[in-house]
């Protein structure tokens, strides 16, 4: 073991990977945004859609749920570049991990829906509520607070899976640290000030989720 | 006035109601009884729409329920119903269990909403519970929250399915209070019940429901102290 280390690098590029560290909030941030509002609609068309709308959102909920998520970032990427389609890398990642939160977050959505009586519903009906203000009124908050821990679960998943990006192109937390690791030489001191920051990043999502999740939910 | 004409109603192949025919006047509080199975629920989930039926009419103040034009939403806000599971709504406090549908359906202002709310939760004894979550309150106090959030709509009639029966036995008589109240203020009532004693001292008219078909039906005092019917006989002599 004769390797030295050499903090100064890493310390002197602190900046870019805190700015990098943003974007990769960011795009895990937003991803987690569509994913649940296609997660939403993927789970409501399994649940009531007719026979090709069940069709199309089991589809989708099984290539994402039953591949990686490598290639799924890849036929964003590569996929729809063949065809001429050339998505930014942001784009690309976004979609990706949009995709994927969505297939995972639908099959929760689902079993959500699944455990709420249906008596909640007749009794909302029977108030003259329509069915949509049922939906989003009474059903949905209450499938949000039952699948609140594996929707945080998703987040920090797609924190993680965002690194993926950098194999796209992608400047967030991985792909910045790649690009400094290899103009230094410091691979070794990047990659652990990374995977700390990576860590830290959970941390902040944990955290965040559980306050939240005692101010949104009093019962 | 509702009134049930020949009403048949089907789940698959099974006919559940095999033409009932029944009229609710005004102020009329009717007690329905019966063996479980019987339909009892399966009507009232008919009066106000939330099943189906085949074939027959349900007519509510001149509206025809089961005709294809009637507005199920503005026809439910003057039908109120309270159900055997309370089916309070869990994410939501005691006061905005009861104030939510006035405002969507009526479009009260919060406020509005609030005030009625208040009033008709103090009204049901529930008071000092505004801004408690109903999980945190017993089944009786449950039920009464569901009693004035159906009231909160201003209903003309209101349908009870079994309210007392998910209860323990000493939250029973706080939930037939309130259902007294409600008499006394003139309420339209139909009452599904298995409380015998209730129902002969609280309602103008009893009906026995028998295997879908009301085999009986009577003033409340006399159908339970000298029914007429063998079956109706042979039912009161079990609960009893
Ligand atoms: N949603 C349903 N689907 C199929 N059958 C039902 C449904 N609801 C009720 N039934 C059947 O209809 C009959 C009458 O039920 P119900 O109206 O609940 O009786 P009661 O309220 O008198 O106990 C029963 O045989 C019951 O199994
Ligand atoms: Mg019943």
């Amino acid at each position: 073991m004769d390797y030295t280390f050499h903090w100064r690098p890493v310390i002197k590029a602190l900046p870019d990977l805190m700015e990098a560290a943003l974007t990769t909030l960011e795009a895990a941030a937003l991803s987690m945004i569509i994913g649940i509002v296609l997660g939403l609609v993927l789970a409501l068309l399994r649940l009531h859609g007719n026979r090709p709308l069940y069709l199309f959102a089991t589809v989708w909920v099984e290539i994402a749920r039953n591949t990686p998520a490598l290639l799924q970032l890849f036929f964003f990427g590569f996929g729809l570049g063949a065809f001429g389609w050339h998505l930014s890398p942001f784009m690309i990642v976004l979609c990706g991990l949009s995709f994927n939160n969505a297939g995972y977050l639908a099959e929760n959505f689902r079993g959500g829906f699944l455990a709420i009586p249906d008596t909640q519903i007749k009794a909302a009906r029977s108030l003259g509520m329509s069915a949509s203000q049922s939906y989003l009124h009474i059903i949905i908050p209450q499938v949000f607070r039952l699948i609140y821990h594996p929707l945080t679960n998703q987040l920090v998943w797609a924190v993680l899976m965002s690194s993926l990006g950098m194999l796209v192109g992608f400047r967030e937390l991985s792909g910045e640290t790649q690009f400094l690791a290899s103009n230094t030489f410091r691979l070794f001191e990047f990659f652990l000030a990374a995977a700390v920051i990576y860590y830290l990043l959970v941390k902040i999502v944990l955290g965040t989720s559980y306050l939240l999740c005692r101010k949104l939910f009093r019962y | 006035m509702i009134e049930l004409k020949s009403v048949e109603k089907k789940f698959g192949d099974i006919t559940v109601l095999k033409g009932i025919d029944l009229s609710v006047e005004k102020g009329e509080v009717i007690s329905v009884i019966g063996a479980s199975g019987s339909g009892k629920s399966t009507m009232l989930y008919c009066i106000n729409a939330l099943e189906k039926i085949q074939s027959g009419q349900i007519i509510v103040d001149g509206i025809d329920v089961h005709a294809d034009q009637t507005n199920l939403n503005e026809l439910r806000r003057h039908i109120g119903m309270v159900f055997q599971q309370w089916n309070s709504f869990p994410h939501l406090s005691v006061l905005d269990n009861v104030a939510l549908a006035p405002k969507l359906v009526l479009g009260k202002s919060k406020d509005e909403a609030y005030s009625i709310a208040e009033k008709q939760l103090k009204h049901v004894g529930l008071g000092d519970k505004l801004d408690v979550y109903p999980t945190r309150m017993s089944g009786g106090q449950q039920q009464r929250l569901a009693i004035a959030r159906a009231l909160a709509m201003e209903p003309d009639y209101m349908l009870f399915d079994e309210v007392t029966s998910a209860l323990d036995p000493e939250l029973v008589g706080e939930v037939l209070d309130t259902l007294r109240l409600l008499r006394d203020d003139g309420m339209t009532m139909i009452v599904v019940t298995h409380e015998i004693s209730f129902a002969r001292d609280v309602s103008d008219r009893v009906a026995f429901f028998h295997q879908g078909v009301i085999e009986e039906i009577g003033q409340a005092q006399q159908l339970i102290n000298d029914p007429q019917k063998e079956r109706t006989q042979q039912f009161l002599s079990n609960v009893r």
